[in-house]
């Protein structure tokens, strides 16, 4: 018995903050809505409470325009409507118990009803309830595992009624879990077995919790269901930590993409033409400001804006990458030391140029929907999109590129010019040319990176700065001049980052990398896949 | 040659530092010290520019005392021994009146032996992690009771979290600020087991793994709530990740002291709205004050885009005190303005009245709002009353005996109630 | 082109000749004229003046390495910082109970993390001789280690300089960190006095001055002695071909870790000299962008020319200075600027710029050319 009562408790936590108040009783629901003008934060989850015991086709309605912050009411006859933002920048609004369009009001007139948090908490609860018949599979799906958090919300009739009915398997797998965590409060230890029994391979964080309290309440448990409990938990604690090793590893190799892209560039500039750039991160920057660009002059193509980004900022930053080699680097032939200070100096006046222009402050980058979300492979596994897609993406970069080097015939000069100048002249390639072609290619690529970190971070003149140290570790750590190198490291890096971390702290995970690497470096003086041959000195 | 060159070179650089002896001394001077390039830069240009607004718009009434304003600005860089040679320059090459400058506690800090030796006088714009009084600087943003405290309130009373995570970025404010409500939280009867705190670099930016552990944290069946100290530049890859890994404000509420409508403009907010931003201005909040600040602030940057934030009014508050205590002495002189600020009362910009108080902080009302899908923050609740800043906080046991009070007989930052002694007085 | 100048033609005589003539300068018109005089040094001109020079000091250690040993150290700064840090823990303990806390033994940011006791690498640090020893030996042995482990695995060329970069970076984060008890973030400041005079008092940076125009004097000429002596040819030589030296039978990486550790405790000591006439020391000097700008100088005032390293420091630090003040919305515009057009124009850096001036000065007015030599 105790342990309804700590689950009670446990649910009084949660709920009886978004309904402090007994739920109040309406005749109707023109009644009902007749008093949320005169709500406050303190009183509205009794109203909604009261709202929801009402049988009226009107309140799922209701409830997601209160949540979406759409619910407004009249200054001078508190009527209630619903406020819908358009695309095109007007309000439609619409009176609520009719259902009508109103044309001859103005926003300037109505007030909102505000909601907070806790309150629209409560009003996904509420929708939870609601929802749990709803025709589309994945609606009843979010009601169910909003269900599973406290389980007594949801009475023995109505979830045998809708676990005879239910077809999709996947809400049925939740119905189950809810079934059991039911069964498993039981007083009796046969059916705590039997349900123990299903819970044993379930990842749901709400049912470990169950399981988690169940097995400190010696009074109320049998020695030998606390040991039941014991290795059901064991068995799903060690699911739980080879998805948590999963997780790390994904964590890891995405913020080695995002390493890899950033480094890439450099890998060219520096690693196959020699010149230390340190203006590659404002290449990457002007990338990132490209994005932006693309986002203003096309508002209406938020969803398709990072596709044309790519090129664009490609373009772009290819562009300025030549227009530098052709005004600075291509005289400093032979003094590769001095490029890092000339390109120091430009670095310095691109941040400079680019407070200027677009003011010192961030600029918003919008995310587009296929960006934002992610792929919820179990409870305790998930993958978020943006991260996937930039994995995927840095690899095609990276795959490209080395096509590119490989088979084309620019690529192939790029490779003689960079083993053999003179003898690449001999052989009547335009060396300046390539030069030039170079340097552009790998500011391009660094534009690219650009658009994908615009996605991660801010968009603000600071943010080439935050990337150039770590893309010249990148490559001296994979070896200049070999690509593949720059892919490995990246990856290893960004792995070996995301292990340290949830031993050491982020900090410590970092300096721990960067002291390796030092020590690394004096055993493998040249990276991990130095370049071989004559061309070494 | 080469000597000579030297020699006139040099005595060139000598006799320009040294003969920039007050010319005429027909203006005031006031000192304009915020970055404007190097990371803070994002932060600080907004607040130069408010300073020369508010100057502008007070010539336009006739000045001060009959005399012209005249703004002397400087670039610190965003390099903290940088503020302090700059500081010394304004004071005693420029021979400024006052100085409105600093954002970052390190460069105040840096400031602050300057500006006590050559006993100039600061308005510093923005919240802080207190344990401080100067007598040459006047805090007009929020001290940790004034921002941290009532956030956490908020949560605990009205949202009922009773977990919570303490997310910051590695520096003082951070873990002044955590180290307070820790001890607040406990005084509220949390356990250690519900809380959590988490330090990262400044400009954080692979927030995967710890999003992730936050997550883990909230899914243990009590209300978890995020109070989060990180700083500017860490901010947006930290609430991409928390909308990405399908952390919503609903199930896990983040509350924020550095994200502010300026912040907002450079986000993308969709994974932001909801969560929660602590403050003592909103730019939202309506009252004529504010829509004609906000209105004289779009038409001097010529943007009608552009937004206002704490730190600005605390600029606007900071300036029109000084203001008003020069025009009561009739001097600019240091000493008696110092004095004549203590007790000045400005008008807030979102209503009721500002008080400085004679520890060199302002008596100002709390807000707690919600932040929305076009960068604003809409109020969810408020200080009943005016909260009276505090320099030195009562929850860490190192500060708990300490008061500040400049007005004489007192007439010290750091009086410690126990011992009866001013400390750090010789 | 008179007379008493072709006395100080060798740049070590016109560096400590110059220095001699500013330092007395500064002393003479501080002691006799009046404050408000024309002629009088300001204390912000003293302290700036101070500040240059410590830069100067440092861009001589960056020279001797990169210039004369062809190893581009871009982690110099980590060993100013050291250096001051370890000025700085003696100047925190000075300030003793004047603390805003009134801790007599704790510095403050302690007391305020609530340690109750001084961690073990801060012991002795309220002792001066101990302070002397930690600037020298914190920075040398950071770099004896680093260089002995670099230089023997022969990691040369960009690769030692990035190396150089990660340690200097690994520092700076490490640094930040509260834990550490450095500081943090806000490192160390507040300080009050040295030795027991008031660090606010003009004498005291009048001093200060002094003494750093000494240190950088006493450095120069020992660099010049270096660059000299036989040391300094299988030195150079290091630097034009390091694998013809050691074939020869020069032990090329010994003569490196020594080089390098004697370029670092000069940073270090610049650093030292740094602290208490900025008045704060904090991880900020760690940052990698500090550590290139200080090659910037060398390389703008000329590498390889002890001489050209003090200009470079001296010329790009006043400009920024002005500039900031001038200009503060565009001077990165002009700095960047100066920074590309000297290396592209000027690639002997400034000093370079005076052979060739003389050059074309001869070639026009060959008669003059008894006189000027």
């Amino acid at each position: 018995m105790t342990l309804i009562k700590a689950l009670l408790k446990l649910t009084l936590i949660s709920v009886s903050l978004s309904a402090p108040l007994k739920a109040a009783e309406f005749e109707n629901f023109e009644s009902a809505v007749s008093e949320l003008p005169q709500t406050d934060f303190k009183t509205l989850p009794a109203l909604l409470e009261g709202i929801a015991e009402l049988d009226d086709p009107r309140i799922s309605a209701l409830l997601k325009h209160l949540s979406d912050g759409e619910v407004y009411f009249l200054k001078s006859d508190k009527k209630v409507f619903y406020v819908v933002d358009q695309a095109d920048g007007s309000a439609q609004i619409v009176d609520v118990l009719s259902g009508d369009k109103v044309a001859d009001i103005e926003k300037k007139q109505l007030n909102k009803v505000k909601t907070n948090n806790s309150i629209r908490k409560g009003i996904g609860q509420l929708q939870a309830q609601l929802n749990i018949n709803h025709p589309d599979p994945d609606i009843r799906l979010t009601a169910a595992r909003e269900m599973l958090a406290d389980v007594s919300r949801m009475s023995d009739k109505r979830l045998k009624s809708r676990l005879d009915k239910e077809s999709d398997g996947d809400v049925l797998e939740v119905l189950t879990l809810i079934s059991a965590l039911k069964q498993f409060t039981q007083d009796d230890t046969e059916s705590q077995f039997a349900a123990l029994e299903q819970l044993d391979s379930t990842l749901e964080p709400d049912v470990r919790q169950v399981l988690i309290t169940a097995s400190l309440d010696t009074e109320n448990y049998a020695p030998e269901v606390l040991a039941k409990i014991k290795d059901t938990m064991a068995s799903i604690d060690n699911q739980r930590n080879l998805y948590s090793y999963a997780e790390n590893i994904f964590f890891g190799l995405s913020l080695g993409s995002v390493l890899l892209l950033a480094a890439i560039g450099l890998a060219i500039t520096f690693g196959v033409m020699g010149v230390i750039n340190m203006a590659h991160g404002e290449m990457i920057m002007l990338g990132a400001y490209t994005t932006y660009v693309i986002q203003q002059w096309f508002p209406n193509l938020i969803e398709y804006s990072l596709l044309i980004a790519v090129p664009a900022a490609f373009i772009v930053s290819g562009t300025v990458g030549i227009i530098i080699e052709r005004s600075v680097i291509q005289f400093l032939k032979g003094r590769p030391l001095e490029t890092l200070l000339a390109t120091f100096g430009v670095s310095l006046i691109l941040q400079q140029l680019v407070r200027t222009v677009f003011s010192p402050l961030n600029r918003q980058v919008i995310a587009p929907e296929w960006m934002s979300g992610s792929w919820q492979i179990n409870p305790v596994f998930s993958v978020t999109f943006n991260r996937l897609y930039i994995i995927v993406f840095s690899l095609v970069v990276f795959f490209m590129l080395l096509i590119f080097l490989k088979k084309s015939a620019l690529g192939l000069h790029v490779r003689a010019v960079a083993q053999n100048r003179d003898m690449a002249r001999a052989l009547s390639i335009r060396s300046n040319w390539v030069d030039a072609a170079t340097f552009g290619l790998g500011s391009g690529i660094a534009g690219i990176a650009g658009v994908v970190l615009s996605q991660l971070t801010n968009v603000g003149p600071n943010l080439g700065q935050a990337y150039i140290i770590d893309s010249f570790l990148v490559v001296v750590f994979g070896g200049v001049g070999n690509l593949w190198g720059t892919l490995v490291s990246a990856m290893t890096l960004g792995v070996l980052n995301k292990f340290l971390e949830p031993l050491t702290g982020p900090v410590m995970a970092t300096i721990i990398v960067l002291v390796g690497l030092v020590f690394f470096i004096q055993k493998r003086p040249m990276g991990l896949f130095p370049q071989k041959g004559r061309a070494v000195e | 040659m080469k000597l000579r060159k030297l020699i006139v070179a040099g005595s060139l650089i000598a006799s320009s530092l040294t003969t920039q002896l007050a010319l005429a001394a027909d203006t005031i001077k006031v000192g304009v010290l915020h970055s404007l390039s190097g990371t803070m830069a994002i932060s600080e240009t907004t607040l130069k520019d408010t300073v020369l607004m508010m100057i502008e718009e007070q010539n336009k009434m006739g000045g001060l005392l009959g005399k012209k304003l005249e703004a002397v600005v400087v670039d610190p860089a965003s390099n903290w021994p940088l503020f302090a040679e700059k500081t010394r320059e304004l004071l005693a090459k420029d021979k400024v009146d006052v100085i409105f400058g600093c954002w970052t506690s390190v460069s105040r800090k840096s400031v602050l032996p300057v500006i006590e030796e050559l006993n100039g006088l600061m308005f510093y714009p923005v919240q802080y992690e207190g344990e401080e009084s100067s007598k040459n600087v006047f805090y007009t943003g929020a001290a940790p009771n004034q921002q941290a405290i009532p956030a956490v309130d908020y949560l605990m009373n009205d949202i009922g979290a009773t977990r919570w995570v303490l997310l910051g970025t590695d520096y003082v404010y951070p873990r002044t600020t955590n180290k307070i409500l820790e001890a607040y939280l406990k005084s509220k009867g949390v356990k250690d087991a519900d809380i959590m705190i988490n330090y990262t670099p400044f400009g954080h930016s692979d927030w995967q793994g710890i999003v992730s552990d936050v997550k883990k944290f909230g899914s243990a069946g009590k209300k978890t709530a995020v109070v989060s100290t990180v700083n500017g530049d860490a901010n947006i890859p930290f609430y991409k990740e928390l909308g990405n890994q399908g952390i919503s404000a609903e199930d896990i509420p983040v509350v924020a002291f550095s994200v502010g409508e300026e912040e907002l403009s450079g986000f993308d907010t969709k994974p932001l709205v909801g969560h929660l931003a602590a403050w003592n201005y909103f730019q939202s909040i309506e009252t004529e004050a504010n829509s004609e600040f906000i209105a004289s602030w779009k038409k001097y940057i010529k943007d009608d885009k552009r937004v206002t934030n704490d730190p600005m009014e605390a600029t606007y508050i900071g300036f029109k005190m000084w203001a008003k205590a020069v025009e009561k002495v009739g001097t600019t002189d240091v000493d008696a303005v110092e004095q004549a600020l203590i007790g000045v009362t400005v008008p807030n910009l979102t209503g009721g009245t500002a008080v400085m108080n004679p520890n060199h902080h302002l008596s100002k009302p709390v807000f707690i709002g919600e932040i929305q899908d076009d960068g604003q923050v809409e109020v969810v609740w408020q200080t009943p009353d005016t909260v009276r800043g505090d320099a030195w906080s009562d929850f860490l046991p190192s500060s708990k005996n300490l008061m500040s009070d400049w007005t004489p007989p007192m007439s010290c930052g750091n009086y410690d109630v126990s011992t009866g002694k001013c400390a750090g007085k010789m | 082109m008179n007379y008493p100048i072709s006395k100080f033609s060798s740049p070590l005589q016109r560096v400590t000749g110059l220095l001699f003539v500013m330092t007395l300068y500064v002393v003479i018109a501080n002691t006799f004229f009046a404050p408000d005089s024309f002629w009088h040094v300001s204390d912000y001109s003293v302290t700036l003046l101070g500040k240059y020079l410590c830069y100067a000091l440092l861009a001589l250690s960056v020279d001797l390495v990169w210039g004369y040993c062809g190893i581009l150290s871009l982690g110099h700064g980590a060993f100013f910082a050291l250096g001051g840090y370890a000025m700085g823990m003696y100047l925190m303990r000075q300030i003793g109970d004047r603390g805003v806390y009134g801790n007599p033994d704790l510095p403050d940011f302690m007391v305020f993390l609530s340690w109750d006791s001084l961690p073990w690498f801060w012991m002795g640090s309220d002792s001066f001789v101990w302070m002397i020893v930690m600037v020298v030996l914190a920075p040398g042995l950071l770099a004896y280690v680093f260089g002995a482990m670099a230089f023997r695995s022969r990691v040369s060329g960009v690769y030692l300089s990035i190396m150089t970069q990660a340690m200097t970076y690994a520092l700076l984060l490490a640094f930040y960190r509260n834990e550490m008890g450095f500081g943090g973030n806000n490192g160390l400041t507040d300080f009050k006095d040295i030795l027991g005079f008031s660090l606010q008092s003009g004498g005291t940076r009048l001093s200060l001055f002094v003494l750093t125009t000494l240190f950088l004097g006493l450095a120069y000429f020992i660099c010049h002695r270096i660059v000299n002596a036989k040391a300094g040819k299988v030195v150079m030589a290091i630097r034009d071909a390091e694998s013809r030296t050691r074939f020869v039978g020069y032990n090329t990486a010994s003569y490196k870790v020594w080089l390098f550790t004697f370029s670092a405790v000069l940073a270090g000591i610049a650093g030292a000299l740094y602290v208490p006439q900025v008045g704060i020391i904090n991880p900020g000097e760690f940052s990698p962008i500090n550590s290139i700008e200080m090659v910037i100088w060398v390389a703008i005032g000329g590498r390889g020319t002890l001489y050209g390293a003090i200009v470079g420091a001296l010329v790009v630090s006043y400009a920024k200075t002005r500039f900031t003040a001038i200009m503060p919305e565009a001077w990165l515009f002009a700095l960047g600027g100066l920074f590309v057009l000297v290396t592209l124009l000027l690639p002997k850096g400034l000093v370079g710029l005076w052979p060739q001036v003389k050059a074309s000065f001869l070639q026009r007015w060959p008669s003059n050319k008894e006189k000027t030599l």
